[in-house]
């Protein structure tokens, strides 16, 4: 099968390289799949989102991606990311807290739903139920 | 004869109490060195990838961002200085800052009108000694900064850059969301958009800028001045145009790289989503704080070589010194015996005639 070089690159480090076979990722428009061969395209990733990558060896596994862009060409895809997380990092327990602190409401609304979007994407990834 | 032997045994001591100090503070810039280094490295992919990608969007005549294309007749241009916030670093703020003056001289010759804006104390105290008007000034992290503080000061310059030399920077109403600009801690951004679901993504793209850029007179091209770091024994002040972006930037061995199956990669359309007007809109501050971060490790890591570079100097003077001084109080203890010895010579003599 078709593969294609598959990176994750954070503002501070380099999280995951790699071959894949298959990509998936929520842009501002909507969920992308993406193949090897795929058209060159750069999109943006939804504020806070969920990367699925299924490498060419091991289990597909899933990040957390804030405030991050999707940078395709035929035979590599690159997630640029301001913060991201792979799944195995997250701390669950954490994010659910803050899930709970941020929809318990604050005095400011643009920062709770914004946290609370980041507390979702990471349990989403962590492959947890945001919503339990 | 020599000064005294207890003003000179003081002196000793303190000079020894000083490289003590030194020595700490060069061996504290050793330990900085190494992590600011190892932070350049880690993070140099992102900026690498990001200035990559622009760069290949722009060659496809993606758009004509202000991002990607430079003004006509620019008027002003906007400098980030990135200095140190403490001294004792030898010449390392005293570059930065002569570079900067170059550039601004430069810019003014061209007819373009610069506006300062600086990073760290030295660089804030050495405009403000000198009556210069500072757009924007931030201070305290030089040593570890975090993409906070990049993206805080980054978010200013954006502003300033979308605003255009020949207005002044105007916040939208308050109810339009005020999430925006410099959040501190790693997540860095609070562009304020709500889940994808909820709508909130068009309202996201549209960048809001932060407090205290209101009232700034915009910039149409920005410059960052600061020290690049490429090994512990070289650092050198570098000035760079970050906006718009200077296509030719892309390292030659990319190029070559790529060439054999880019070629036609590079006719083929890239594909844009959301269109490239929003998407670039939405690129560009990322890019800036991308820059802004990455001149900000480089100049931490400098910084830090700087110092230790300085320090170790400082300690070698100083036992040096010690050292010189050591002789000096010898000789003085020996011409204090000496003169003993003569003297009860000379008065046993004197008694026994």
């Amino acid at each position: 099968m078709a593969e294609m070089e598959v990176a994750i690159v954070g503002v501070e480090k380099r999280l995951w390289s790699g071959q894949a076979n298959f990509v998936s990722a929520r842009t501002v428009e909507g969920d992308i799949g993406l193949l090897p061969g795929h058209q060159p395209m750069i999109a943006a990733l939804d504020e806070a989102g969920v990367v699925r990558i299924d490498p060419a060896d091991g289990e597909p596994f899933h990040a957390a991606v804030f405030g991050g862009f999707l940078s395709v060409t035929a035979e590599s895809v690159t997630v640029l990311a301001e913060l991201a997380e792979l799944a195995d990092e997250i701390d669950v327990a954490a994010a659910r807290d803050e899930l709970q602190r941020a929809e318990g409401g604050g005095d400011d609304y643009d920062d709770t739903a914004a946290a609370a979007a980041r507390a979702r994407a990471r349990l989403r990834a962590a492959g947890e139920n945001p919503d339990r | 004869m020599p000064a005294s032997l207890r003003v000179l045994r003081r002196r000793i001591r303190s000079t020894k109490n000083i490289a003590q100090i030194t020595k700490a503070m060069e061996m504290v810039a050793a330990s900085r060195i190494a992590k600011a280094q190892a932070r350049v490295h880690a993070a140099r992919p992102y900026s690498d990838e990001f200035t990559h990608v622009l760069t290949t969007a722009a060659k496809a005549g993606a758009s004509d961002h202000p991002l990607l294309e430079a003004r006509e007749e620019p008027s002003r241009a906007g400098v980030l200085v990135v200095t140190s916030d403490r001294g004792l670093c030898g010449g390392y703020n005293a570059n930065v800052l002569r570079e900067a003056e170059r550039v601004m001289r430069e810019l003014s010759n061209d007819g373009k009108e610069p506006s300062l804006f600086v990073i760290g104390g030295k660089g804030v105290a050495y405009f403000r000694f000198r009556n210069r008007e500072m757009s924007g000034q931030w201070t305290g992290f030089s040593e570890v900064p975090d993409y906070g503080n990049a993206a805080h000061a980054a978010d200013v310059l954006t502003a300033c850059f979308l605003t255009g030399g020949d207005e002044t920077v105007q916040r939208p109403s308050e109810d339009d969301g005020q999430g925006s600009g410099g959040a501190s801690g790693g997540s860095g951004d609070g562009s304020g958009s709500g889940e994808g679901s909820e709508g909130g993504s068009s309202r996201a793209a549209s960048f809001v800028p932060p407090q205290d850029a209101e009232g700034l007179a915009g910039v149409d091209e920005l410059h960052v001045v600061f020290t690049a770091f490429t090994s512990v024994a070289s650092q050198s002040v570098t000035s760079r145009q970050i906006a718009p972006l200077v296509l030719e930037e892309e390292s030659p061995d990319d190029a070559d790289e790529s060439s054999s199956s880019d070629s036609e990669e590079r006719q083929a359309e890239y594909e844009f989503e959301p269109e490239p007007e929003v998407l670039f809109d939405r690129l560009m501050p990322k890019y800036l704080r991308a820059r802004v971060f990455a001149a900000l490790l480089d100049a931490a890591a400098s910084e830090s070589a700087a110092r230790q570079r300085a320090m170790k100097a400082a300690t070698d003077n100083a036992n040096d010194l010690v050292d010189n001084l050591t002789r000096e109080a010898n000789q003085a203890r020996q011409a204090q015996i000496t003169q003993e010895i003569s003297e009860i010579v000379g008065g046993a003599n004197a008694l026994a005639e």
